[in-house]
């Protein structure tokens, strides 16, 4: 018997087409006729559109049509749409403002989409953008949280006063004060989240096609979730009915939720096509993808921890102040709320929590799910004021946070969540021997001698996954159902195709996926192929986002269990034996206790050739399909700790060691795994030295739109991780998998900060970690 | 952006004046300049063109005047476009003042820009400009140092605030210059 293919760190399927520039994204499909589009944009963070005169443009040469918000709104083509309602503290919906895909009389940041120009080449449709004239009334701008809900400012939506989307609450206010009045410690701190703006290698594109034949649209577009865009730009934008309507997300390359949403130009660019009568293709420029992506995080918060004498955290309060940016976009109100204040418990057992969030415009670009999405803000908040409170009560950081561990499962926190299995002890203490955290007072002070200063900081995080059973989902808000589904066809000649609602854009599906077909057959991993991001041949699915492959894995073990049982009901006719002495073994189906048996193939072809089983009682053919609906989150969880080095004349903060013990309960393959433990704690290292998505707070121009002056990590800038795993099985699914995709970048921030804090000394610092800023501090201890 | 400086010209505020008084010497010495055309006293139209390595864009800009105080100082108000690579706006105040031989022209530059040209280098803006600020004032001297007789000539012929070549009054060169800074400095950013 060969080794188990499920957890073997096999070698990346689609790796090969990747790294040879063999793989087919959006960009790469060219459809006959095409035209390709250019998008006018705004320059104005906040204004009136007074006039639109396109006369000169449309009579460039070349120029196929310039449509704007006005030509939609007579097709009466509604606008963007967030699917997740929220309920303000006072029972009210929450504000939604409306989105346009083409603004009609105002725009509201700068990127704000004005016209779409449909060229038979991109230099000509940019040609004519410039010769649109477009008479604005300038208005003045806000794109910071904190002063979002003055009076005074500029209004961006009518429909919502002071600028407030939503005032939120969870937890329970009553308790957590009396907690506060029973503490013998309080601490307290100011936390930023800085903004992030995602950067996919691949630009977003797409390309929208009319069938005049059929009446049939189908459009080409760079998302994490093909069916989910073809229900809300049906039913809710009102392109057309889904059964006209096809989505296709080839090849994507990376999405980190940015390319969850349905934006304007992928609506656009479907509606226009059948208004020219011809394919019409857009692709971003990085320049638009700074400006239009939709940018993760933006949190301002004050954060209040209630300890006893001994470090037992009784009770936790936070406010936080979101920057939802101009419009709502798609799952954006989610994000600080149900996403955000249900992770404040941590790994702690803490009895007594309340949260209060003010969701707020601001002229900036919408800000919705990114890499972790609400769990990042979460982690941050909770490991950083639980860092500050060792240091407070001169508990070592270990320490304060082994008094408070969650020890007994299932665990209620006072937020929701019901953590149904972990082992966080054993996660601190896999973490503390990779650091060697008792050599760390001698390598502090042979950083001193080297006139270094060097600090160590923590995060013990937690994480909720899967997103997750519907009828949870539902009652909080959410517009849809989280299930997943998959369908998996055995070939008469023994090959299987999978095909799976779940969309990989980097994730490693089409390895991991097959992994678990190839192994539970005993056939090789080469003939089972995993087809994924196609309306017209995936029966549904609802995307891949909030590490939640374990869905989409478990939906296929749902559709495999019944493909076994099937087969195992034809192989007892064939071998003339009962089914249930039918057993599945290295690739063979056996007769138990005898050498009677079938070949994998050859049960295949028995199946769709039915000359020996009474296809009256039993179908022919072979292909079962399920749909999987989560039992629970998944609750991955783990200890990172950082070690960092700063040079106190300079500034500049090197990484010197970084930890990760993860629990992503059982994992399928190690190296794929440990990948995305590796760009998860990238994307974090970013945020907190590097990354910082910046608007002029008086013009509302965004001044970090470019490589040179927003920073992404670099090689140079990372450290060689030392990664561990520990293992509590997740009990809500077959497999025992938690999700492990954004751990990395969840986990990770609040160690780099929490260690640059120790080496500096101070109590508050804001991310991201730049020399001129830690220079700063280091000044301002003097 | 914010930006002011302080330039010593070695000549005297009547030849640097008549110099600044000459349109031809200031078409050369904003880089990219290509039109000036005055509209009415308080509002004049220039027209330059940059080329920084593979990005070429031609700015229009406008420029109003207030607080006038000939021949001492001014407020311009500025506002270019460029297209698709963005659009300028400026505000400027701009002094005059004799110091023994030579002449000290001061100024200072509050800018706003916004499209591609704000989003791309916005770092550096203050830079360029202030580089562009430099390289226009080295080729002034020199025009105006090679101006100098043409210059003291003219002020015999007429001792007034105005040149007697040039009916044009001292605060649209001035402008020019300063719409130059704020336009083309920004433009160097494309």
């Amino acid at each position: 018997m060969t080794a188990p293919l499920v957890g073997a760190s096999v070698r990346r399927k689609e790796d090969f087409r990747f790294i040879t520039g063999q793989g087919h994204y959006t960009d790469d499909i060219s459809r006959p006729g095409q035209a390709y589009a250019y998008f006018l944009r705004s320059p104005h963070a906040h204004a009136k559109i007074k006039h639109i005169d396109a006369g000169a443009a449309r009579a460039i040469k070349g120029v196929a049509a310039i449509l704007t918000g006005a030509d939609l709104a007579a097709d009466k083509i509604g606008g963007l749409i967030c699917g997740w309602m929220i309920h303000s503290k006072d029972g009210s919906p929450m504000k939604a403002g409306a989105h346009p895909a083409l603004a009609v009389d105002r725009v509201r940041y700068v990127g704000d989409h004005i016209a779409i120009v449909i060229a038979d080449t991109l230099a000509i449709a940019r040609d004519a953008a410039e010769k649109i004239e477009v008479d604005y009334e300038l208005l003045s701008a806000v794109t910071t949280p904190d002063k979002a809900q003055a009076s005074g400012v500029a209004q961006l939506h009518n429909e919502a006063p002071r600028n407030t989307a939503f005032q939120w609450e969870l937890g329970n206010k009553p308790e957590t004060e009396a907690a506060f009045k029973a503490a013998a410690h309080k601490v307290k701190l100011k936390l930023k989240n800085n903004r992030l703006i995602p950067n996919a290698m691949e630009p977003r594109a797409a390309i929208g096609e009319y069938d005049q034949g059929s009446g049939g649209y189908t459009l080409y577009v760079t998302s994490q979730n093909p069916h989910v865009a073809r229900l809300v730009m049906s039913a809710f934008i009102g392109i057309a009915p889904e059964h006209k309507l096809r989505v296709v997300a080839p090849d994507v390359g990376g999405g980190f939720g940015s390319k969850i949403f349905i934006y304007a130009e992928e609506v656009v660019c479907t509606w226009a096509a059948k208004k020219v009568g011809r394919p019409v293709k857009w692709t971003a420029e990085r320049s638009e993808s700074f400006l239009s992506d939709a940018h993760g995080r933006d949190h301002v918060t004050e954060a209040e921890m209630a300890l006893d004498a001994e470090g037992k955290i009784l009770g936790f309060r936070v406010k936080t102040l979101a920057n939802m940016g101009a419009y709502l976009s798609t799952f954006a109100s989610s994000v600080p709320t149900y996403l955000y204040g249900t992770l404040l418990s941590g790994q702690y057992a803490i009895p007594a929590i309340h949260v209060e969030v003010d969701a707020v415009y601001t002229n900036t670009a919408p800000v919705d799910a990114y890499r972790g999405a609400g769990r990042p803000e979460a982690t941050y908040v909770v490991e950083r004021v639980v860092e500050e409170a060792a240091r407070q009560l001169k508990i070592d950081p270990a320490e304060i946070r082994r008094r408070n561990f969650v020890r007994k499962f299932p665990h209620q926190t006072p937020v929701i969540m019901n953590y149904d299995i972990g082992d966080y002890e054993a996660s601190l203490n896999a973490a503390l021997k990779l650091i060697d955290y008792k050599e760390w007072p001698a390598r502090k002070a042979e950083a001193k001698k080297r006139g270094k200063l060097r600090g160590i900081g923590f995060s013990t995080y937690i994480e909720a996954c899967g997103l997750a059973p519907s009828a949870a989902v539902g009652s909080l808000g959410a517009g849809v159902g989280l299930w997943e589904s998959a369908e998996v066809r055995v070939t008469p000649t023994g090959q299987v195709e999978v095909f799976t609602g779940a969309h990989s854009h980097g994730q490693g599906h089409e390895t991991t996926f097959a992994q678990l077909v190839a192994g539970r057959f005993g056939i090789p991993l080469e003939n089972v192929e995993i087809i994924h991001g196609d309306t017209n041949s995936v029966q549904f699915g609802m995307g891949t986002y909030g590490s939640r492959t374990s869905v989409g894995m478990t939906a296929i073990v749902k559709a495999l269990d019944k493909v076994e049982a099937k087969a195992k009901r034809i192989a007892a006719h064939v071998l003339e034996a009962s089914a249930a002495d039918i057993v599945l073994e290295n690739g063979e189906f056996k007769v138990a206790g005898t050498d009677r048996k079938l070949a994998f193939h050859e049960l295949a072809l028995n199946a769709y050739t039915g000359h020996k089983f009474p296809t009256h009682e039993i179908e022919p053919g072979l292909k079962e399909s399920a749909f999987w609906d989560p039992l629970n989150f998944t609750f991955p969880a783990g200890c990172h700790i950082c070690e960092v080095e700063i040079d106190p004349e300079t500034g500049v903060t090197k990484i010197a060691a970084f930890v990760a013990v993860d629990d992503f309960g059982n994992v399928i393959n190690p190296m794929i795994v440990e990948g995305q433990v590796h760009g998860g704690i990238a994307q974090g290292i970013g945020q907190a030295m590097l990354e910082h998505g910046v608007y002029d707070p008086e013009s509302g121009q965004l001044i970090t739109g470019s490589y040179m002056d927003y920073t992404m990590p670099r090689a140079d800038d990372l450290p060689n991780y030392k990664v561990g795993l520990t293992v509590t099985p997740c009990p809500s699914n077959p497999l025992g998998m938690k999700g492990c995709g954004e751990a990395g970048a969840i986990a990770s921030p609040p160690a780099v900060i929490n260690a640059i804090t120790d080496a500096l000394g101070v109590k508050e610092f804001e991310m991201p970690a730049t020399p001129l800023r830690v220079w700063q501090a280091i000044q301002a201890r003097h | 952006m914010d930006m002011s400086g302080e330039v010593r010209i070695p000549a005297t505020q009547e030849r640097v004046w008549a110099a600044l008084n000459d349109p031809e010497t200031l078409r050369k010495a904003i880089p990219g300049c290509e039109e000036l055309t005055k509209i009415s006293d308080t509002e004049l139209e220039a027209t330059a063109r940059a080329k920084i390595g593979p990005v070429s864009a031609r700015f229009k800009g406008r420029v109003t005047l207030s607080d006038l105080h000939p021949p001492n100082g001014y407020t311009l108000t500025g506002e270019g476009s460029g297209g698709a690579a963005g659009f300028a706006k400026g505000q400027a105040k701009v002094t005059l003042v004799t110091d023994g031989g030579a002449t000290v022209l001061h100024y200072t530059v509050k800018a706003t820009v916004g499209g591609k040209i704000a989003q791309i280098g916005q770092r550096l803006i203050d830079g360029a400009a202030k580089k562009m600020a430099d390289d226009f004032f080295e080729q002034f001297s020199l025009l105006a140092g090679g101006a100098s007789q043409a210059a003291s000539q003219s002020q015999t012929a007429g001792e007034n605030a105005h040149s007697p070549l040039f009916e044009v009054p001292l605060w649209v060169p001035v402008s020019i210059i300063v719409a130059g800074f704020v336009l083309l400095g920004i433009v160097l950013m494309h």
